[in-house]
């Protein structure tokens, strides 16, 4: 098959590609469809169930048969429609759902027992023996479904998002898109045009009719002339508007470089989120065809995409052509490719009276009733006055009218209504995306005049809301034709007529949806699978329900449409994530002494999205828990070090600084004196404990709180609704300083000693400066510092706060100073042993499950005052919880203790009715020399000393343990207070 | 008619002339012994059971659309029993074994798989969640493995093991969890149901309850007006707004969650997988489409569409966990109305009207109950007594203080 | 979706994180007789309306101010956006004297 003349191709360069490791040749201006079909390929895949040989059926988006693995490697792309993928040099494209071969694919064997693969086979059958399923029928099934491939490699390409705000989105750039757009943009306004084609021109590319006596290309090349020059309209060529969100905004994918061998250094595509005050749809009308035996095979395709591949890209499938058709539209393919040289061996038109339109073998009132040619059509038979008359042909245009392209107006779950005018659904006025219109053959105009005059003036009134006057521009002249629709859904007979290709739906198994009472639209979409392929039925879906409401009896509105959803056209994933993988999926937060953790050692953690240093291994610690338990060890012992700056820091101030804080906890803190500390409790309102930290109050009106970590955001937003809607007659403001100021803990016998040495002249004895006190501080000669004698570990210890950007310089001059001290730097794993061997509750006991009775603070919750959680903290059910904090020590001291082991008693059944609770937290003491643990246990309380089981079925263990107060290491607390 | 392999063969060798309506489109009677309000999995569920195991007649299911509309057409297929709490473990284990016999109970292949679930942790104080979760999985009768790393990286060694922001430490599988075709569920139901004598009656919206002196007597509805002994509502997503016409509020607000199909692939993931450092989770469908969802788009909703963030956040938690995804694309993309309770989980009990059920408030996690839901709601309708595993759904534990919170969240339900 | 700030105008909702109904707002009195039953309906109990609601949103990634927004939640059509300390002010009974 040569090319004929003329086409939007550029024969000076030839690009080489291959097709199942065969080479070609095409034209820069090509898709791989129209390359293929220039090089005599018409079969491009298989079909999903019974794995009938299929070509191109379209020469657009919607095409449901003509999928490959596009690329190969990392950058593979299964499922990609050839019909839309640009040609560039050295394309390899590798067809799908076959084996071994295209051309010969043993699962070809589908297709002869086809009788038993009816629609809802598998619904009334692999159900004996019930462990088959799972062993035998399942995995062939699995084996056998999906259609391409992926490489099971990561994406190897870079993605980007970004926003675009715009007055005017026009969706498509063909006749009625480009008026529009050009209506607005002449008008001032802001506009964004996309369009899913590398070509601006819709159907102006792929038709003969002129503009103003001129071919079409003329008028496109002016009208990009002045898009050219106008700075307030942006054109997104390769972009595909998905889906329509709230309030103007759209999803689009803006394919930057698929159109090239590999992206380079540029993103392979964008995802925009797009902000528009209104939208003009102008995405066209997607032809449907008329269902008849054997309507599948390769060579058969719609008129107007056949019209498409001779005018746009000079070729045709074969040289001897038919047409099928049900209007005068079909007329028009047989007219343009006569004109380019094919031979016309017959227009069968369903209609009686029609009129043959040239000079060409024509059927009025007749059908085409079968086709055959297994891997490509061969010939069909015309039913014409009762008699069959066999014609040999390779390429069959097939036209059964036009669907407005209603899917973006419906994607707010508006149901589309029914003009009988047109035999189509237009896009209906109530419920769709606020601000869109549709204009041109979305909203159901069917001649060229109509769509440019139409998008022109649907421009012009969606700009004159936005208070923006608009003129229509001189519209050049076009034909004006109305094309008269004829209800003719489909060929009756006794073969199989496909209604959805890619999913081998045929008539007959709508005919048994409806005999076995499948009948509302969606239950025969979902029993058949019609419409659920990678074109999500745009072809077929109308024609399908047509069927249905002849079947029923009922019309076609009253059976109604599925349901429209985005996107459009398939998006990647890829795209939509916006290329934040590995290391970027999260943002990354760095304490202020990273880089002197770094540079010491340190192995680092995630807490959320903090990297702390959870240990500094040492080349003598003999394993990581030889480095915890040093690290532990040395706090007891001498003085430890480690960065808490992850906690969450409000300031508090005001002259109800206090009264709010003292609706914030729910213990008592009116009687906080400055310069004083109290730990502090906050509950849920529905009075589960929520957090716990410090309240430091540093004067009269100013207050500073800590959160923990992971709930600092939580806890901020918390305190700001208090304020500002709870109770927004105090005088208070609040304000996040997590970020500015790095804190240190102090811990140890020995830290008074290290922070004396740099305090500028303060007094740090037991006497001045008690356990719970705090003060505001200068050091190391002026350096603003807060002080906080807090203890998170049971031994005397400090928290250091220094605005942030001292903080890695003070962490390496309290190692420098405290040499002779043996000061050592913990991370968090000692934090978290020393803060279990103390007995002090975090986020495994705080887990939002948990009440402040259970964790023993009971006491601390306040009867005299209304503070959040104190009311519902009453309830019943909480009130009568008996399982109490309560510490856990191995009777055997070899034993290990883990997490998440449960608790029974000894003698217990393992079942759910006998589980007495958890333990919720578990290290190696290196105090005690044993594994020790938390946890919750029913009437915990008055069970100290008795022996338990912690049973953990999941890694088959079971430990006797002990239970005891939660407080391994100075119950009294006199270290703390020394 | 009974299904059978057979009877595929003996009807594709005659021309498929001889296949049955799968239900029966009866016009609706005036008086029924029970209602059900819904005719969703759980209504569909809970007629069938209320027919076959409780024996008892004049039955109907009454749907404002067609039946099977609501989520279980719209979820992501994911049966499950791998919760903490004892208020739920059971239950779902008690569903578990439903789903087990399920296809067999009712002749018709809903095509149950247990694939297994893996659920990904990303730290020690996941983990040891996990290992509290795991154990109480055992206790209830359950099946768990707590794999480690390396175990997890054997079992889908195409997940980011490289250069993740959250390494994979470990992972919860549940061996006998996996996927059940969610239309096959409502479809094997209903005509379970509809050949035992139940009416089910599509396009027959409830508007109305006839109440008289604190008794529930029949239902208004746009099919004419139906007089019932006892009324249970399984609504789902619509729970405020029809038990409002009772008079009722709940604790229970309606939100969007998304889900997804990509196009259709050759095997690429065998069981069912969740992201512990994100809002993903993913299996693949028996056609093949990758079904794949996250979080809750998290405002109150009932329009059964979401926005673009969540759709983001759900395709940057699949790039960082499974990056070899990236290449598929998403087919489309939908919202289901979720009824999420204060504490996250369900409802099944009477109401302060007598002879009015509840069953409701099963927030994003209904499939994989709908077998235990319709027996327990069955049960409690036929013998006015909570069945065993669902005697913690009670309505009035939020006044009481007998929350079951998975998640400890609270009483905020988009947290759930 | 976009949220009409009071004082920013438009922005992006996912700047925004949402609470759930206004009448959060509406915190009953702990010290009054029957509290327990008021905290109950009011930290539970939820008309959930298919239609008009006034629903908090806080703009955590912005001024961090608290909106109560009137959004419909069939169409998410948004008719109003206020600042909830405005709201919660004019119900403060010192405010009203």
């Amino acid at each position: 098959m040569s090319r004929f003349s003329g086409g939007l191709i550029n024969r000076s360069r030839a690009l080489s590609f291959t097709f199942d490791k065969k080479t070609y040749s095409g034209h820069p201006g090509d898709t791989l469809a129209s390359a293929l079909l220039a090089n005599g390929v018409r079969l491009m895949g298989r079909s999903f169930k019974y794995h009938r040989p299929r070509g191109a059926f379209t020469a657009g988006s919607e095409e449901p048969n003509a999928l490959v693995e596009l690329r190969s490697g990392a950058r593979r792309e299964p499922n990609t429609r050839a019909t839309v993928a640009e040609l560039y040099d050295g394309l390899v494209a590798t067809s799908q759902n076959r084996c071994p071969s295209l051309a010969f694919d043993a699962m070809r064997i589908n297709d002869l027992f086809a009788p038993f693969f009816a629609a809802g086979f598998y619904y009334k059958t692999f159900m004996w023996p019930a462990s088959f399923w799972e062993n035998v029928y399942e995995p062939v099934i699995r084996r056998a479904a999906g259609l391409g491939s992926l490489s099971m490699e990561a994406d190897p390409d870079a993605y980007d998002k970004g926003f675009l705000h715009c007055d005017l989105l026009v969706v498509g750039g063909g006749p009625a898109g480009l008026s529009a757009a050009l209506t607005a943009a002449r008008a001032g306004a802001r506009v964004i045009l996309a369009d899913e084609d590398f070509r601006l021109g819709g159907r102006l590319l792929t038709e003969t009719l002129l503009l103003d006596e001129a071919p079409a290309q003329n008028w496109i090349g002016s009208v990009e002339a002045e898009f050219a020059s106008l700075p307030n309209l942006r054109v997104l060529p390769r972009t595909t508007v998905f889906g329509a969100y709230d309030h103007g905004i759209f999803g689009a994918v803006e394919r930057t470089a698929d159109h090239l061998a590999t992206p380079g250094s540029c993103v392979r595509q964008t995802l925009w989120r797009i902000t528009a005050k209104r939208t003009v749809l102008a995405a066209g009308a997607l032809e449907r065809h008329i269902p008849f035996a054997n309507n599948d095979r390769p060579g058969i395709m719609l008129a107007g995409a056949m019209r498409a591949y001779a005018n746009r890209w000079a070729v045709s499938a074969a040289d001897k052509i038919a047409v099928f058709t049900n209007n005068d539209d079909g007329h028009r393919t047989a007219l343009d490719l006569a004109s380019k040289g094919a031979e016309i061996v017959a227009v069968v038109d369903t209609r009686p009276e029609a009129k043959p339109r040239g000079d060409y073998p024509f059927f009025p009132g007749s059908m085409v009733i079968n086709a055959r040619g297994t891997l490509g059509l061969v010939s069909i038979d015309i039913s014409r006055d009762g008699g069959i008359e066999r014609l040999a042909c390779g390429a069959l245009g097939v036209s059964g009218g036009w669907n407005p392209n209603v899917h973006l107006a419906s994607h707010h779950r508006a149901r589309p209504v029914w003009r009988e005018d047109l035999l189509a659904f237009v896009p209906g006025d109530v419920g769709g995306p606020p601000g869109l219109r549709a204009a041109g053959a979305s909203a159901g105009c069917t001649s060229m005049h109509a769509a440019l005059t139409d998008g022109a003036r649907v421009a012009r009134e969606t700009l004159a809301d936005l208070g923006i006057d608009a003129r229509s521009p001189d519209v050049p002249k076009a034909e004006d034709e109305v094309v008269t629709p004829h209800a003719f859904w489909h060929v009756p007979g006794n073969g199989r007529a496909w209604v959805d290709f890619q999913n081998d739906v045929t008539v007959k198994d709508i005919e048994l949806a409806h005999k076995e009472n499948m009948r509302p639209i969606e239950h025969l979409k979902r029993w058949t699978t019609l419409g659920m392929a990678t074109d999500q039925g745009k072809t077929a879906n109308v024609t399908a329900l047509a069927i249905m409401a002849s079947l029923t009896g009922k019309s076609i509105p009253e059976t109604g449409t599925t349901m429209f959803r985005p996107p459009y056209t398939g998006v990647s994933i890829s795209v939509l994530g916006g290329g934040d993988k590995g290391p970027h999926f999260r943002p990354r937060r760095l304490t202020p002494t990273h880089r002197w953790a770094t540079e010491n050692g340190a192995e680092f953690v995630q807490a959320g999205q903090w990297m702390r240093a959870q240990y500094y291994r040492r080349s003598g610690d003999a394993e990581p828990r030889a480095t915890v338990d040093r690290e532990a060890a040395a706090v007891r012992s001498s003085v430890g070090i480690c960065d808490v700056t992850t906690l969450g820091k409000i300031d508090v101030q005001g002259a109800d600084a206090g009264a709010f804080l003292e609706r914030i906890y729910c213990n008592a803190l009116a009687s906080l004196a400055v310069g004083k500390v109290r730990y502090g409790l906050m509950l849920r309102e529905d009075g589960f404990a929520y957090d716990d930290g410090t309240c430091a109050r540093l004067a009269n009106d100013h207050y500073v709180v800590t959160s923990t970590t992971a709930n600092a955001g939580l806890v901020y937003r918390n305190m700001e609704f208090v304020r500002q809607c709870l109770w927004p007659d105090l005088d208070v403001q609040i304000i996040s300083t997590s970020e500015s100021w790095a804190q240190i803990a102090v811990a140890g016998p020995q830290s008074r000693t290290l922070l004396s040495r740099i305090v500028d002249n303060f007094d740090l004895s037991n006497e001045a400066f008690p356990f719970m006190a705090c003060t505001e501080l200068t050091r190391c000669s002026g350096v603003r510092s807060r002080l906080f004698r807090v203890s998170f570990s049971g031994e005397l210890a400090y928290e250091i706060a220094v605005p942030t950007r001292y903080g890695n310089a003070l962490m390496s001059l309290l190692i420098e100073l405290g040499e002779d001290l043996d000061v050592t730097p913990y991370g968090t794993e000692a934090m978290g042993v020393l803060r279990i061997e103390k007995g002090h509750a975090a986020g495994a006991e705080i887990n939002g499950q948990t009440t402040a009775q259970m964790l023993g603070l009971g006491r601390m919750v306040s009867r005299k005052k209304d503070a959040i959680g104190v009311i519902l903290s009453r309830r019943e059910g909480l009130a009568a919880d008996a399982r109490r904090l309560i510490g856990l020590l191995p009777v055997d001291t070899k034993d290990k203790l883990v997490a998440g082991a449960h608790l029974f008693a000894v003698g217990a059944q393992k079942v759910t009715e006998a589980d007495q609770g958890w333990i919720t937290s578990a290290c190696h003491s290196p105090h005690l020399k044993c594994y020790i643990a938390l946890g919750f246990l029913e009437n915990g309380a008055h069970r100290m000393g008795e022996v338990i089981v912690a049973a953990n079925p999941l890694e088959d263990s079971e430990v006797s343990v002990r239970v005891m107060s939660p407080h391994f290491v100075d119950p009294e607390g006199v270290r703390q207070r020394a | 008619m009974r299904y059978s392999g057979l009877r595929v063969v003996v009807e594709a060798l005659t021309g498929h002339k001889g296949w049955k309506p799968l239900w029966r489109n009866p016009e609706p009677q005036s008086s029924y012994d029970f209602v059900i309000v819904g005719g969703g999995g759980h209504g569909l569920a809970t007629a069938y059971y209320l027919a076959k195991t409780f024996r008892e007649k004049r039955i109907a299911v009454l749907e404002k659309g067609w039946l099977g509309s609501g989520n279980i057409g719209r979820n992501t297929t994911i049966i499950r029993s791998n919760y903490l709490l004892p208020g739920n473990e059971p239950f779902y284990e008690f569903s578990m074994k439903l789903w087990e016999g399920l296809e067999q109970e009712f002749n018709f292949n809903a095509m149950v798989s247990q694939r297994g679930i893996l659920n990904l942790f990303h730290s020690d104080a996941q983990r040891d969640a996990f290992r509290r979760r795991g154990n109480a999985m055992l206790l209830a009768g359950a099946d768990a493995k707590l794999l480690d790393r390396d175990a997890v990286r054997r079992m889908y060694p195409f997940l980011n093991f490289g250069n993740a922001r959250f390494p994979i430490k470990g992972g919860l599988l549940q061996p006998r969890a996996g996927t059940a075709r969610h239309d096959g569920v409502a479809w094997g139901y209903a005509r379970g149901a509809d050949a035992l004598g139940v009416d089910i009656l599509q396009n027959c919206e409830v508007t109305g309850f006839k109440i008289e002196a604190g008794k529930v007597t029949g239902v208004e509805t746009t099919r004419g007006p139906i007089a019932a002994k006892k009324v249970g509502v399984s609504v789902a997503g619509s729970s405020s707004r029809v038990m409002e016409k009772a008079g009722m509020r709940l604790p229970i607000e309606s939100h969007v969650i998304q889900a997804f199909v990509s196009e259709g692939l050759k095997l690429t993931i065998d069981g069912v997988l969740t992201f512990g450092a994100g809002h993903f989770y993913i299996s693949q469908s028996d056609k093949g489409g990758l079904v794949f969802g996250g979080d809750l788009d998290g405002y109150n909703t009932y329009a059964q569409r979401g926005n673009l963030p969540v759709v983001e956040d759900v395709a940057e938690s699949g790039m960082a966990i499974m990056p070899v995804i990236g290449r598929a694309r998403v087919l489309r993309n939908w919202g289901g109305i979720m009824d999420m309770t204060m504490d996250g989980s369900p409802i099944i009990d009477r109401t302060h009207i007598d002879s009015l059920y509840f069953n409701g408030g099963w927030c994003y996690g209904g499939f994989k109950a709908t077998p235990a839901s319709g027996y327990a709601f069955a049960h409690l309708l036929a013998t006015d007594a909570p069945h065993p595993t669902a005697n913690a759904y009670r309505l009035d534990r939020f006044a009481r203080g007998y929350l079951i919170d998975e998640k400890g969240a609270g009483a905020q339900p988009n947290l759930h | 979706m976009l949220i009409p700030h009071p004082l920013l105008g438009p922005r992006d909702a996912q700047e925004f994180t949402y609470l759930g109904d206004a009448s959060l707002i509406a915190r009953p009195d702990g010290t009054a007789a029957g509290a327990e039953e008021a905290f109950f309906e009011y930290t539970y109990l939820r008309d959930n309306p298919a239609g008009t609601h006034r629903e908090l949103w806080f703009h955590e990634a912005g001024d961090r101010s608290w909106l109560v927004v009137t959004r419909n939640t069939l169409t998410h059509e948004i008719l109003d956006a206020q600042l909830a300390s405005d709201l919660a002010l004019a119900m403060c009974p010192e405010a009203r004297e």
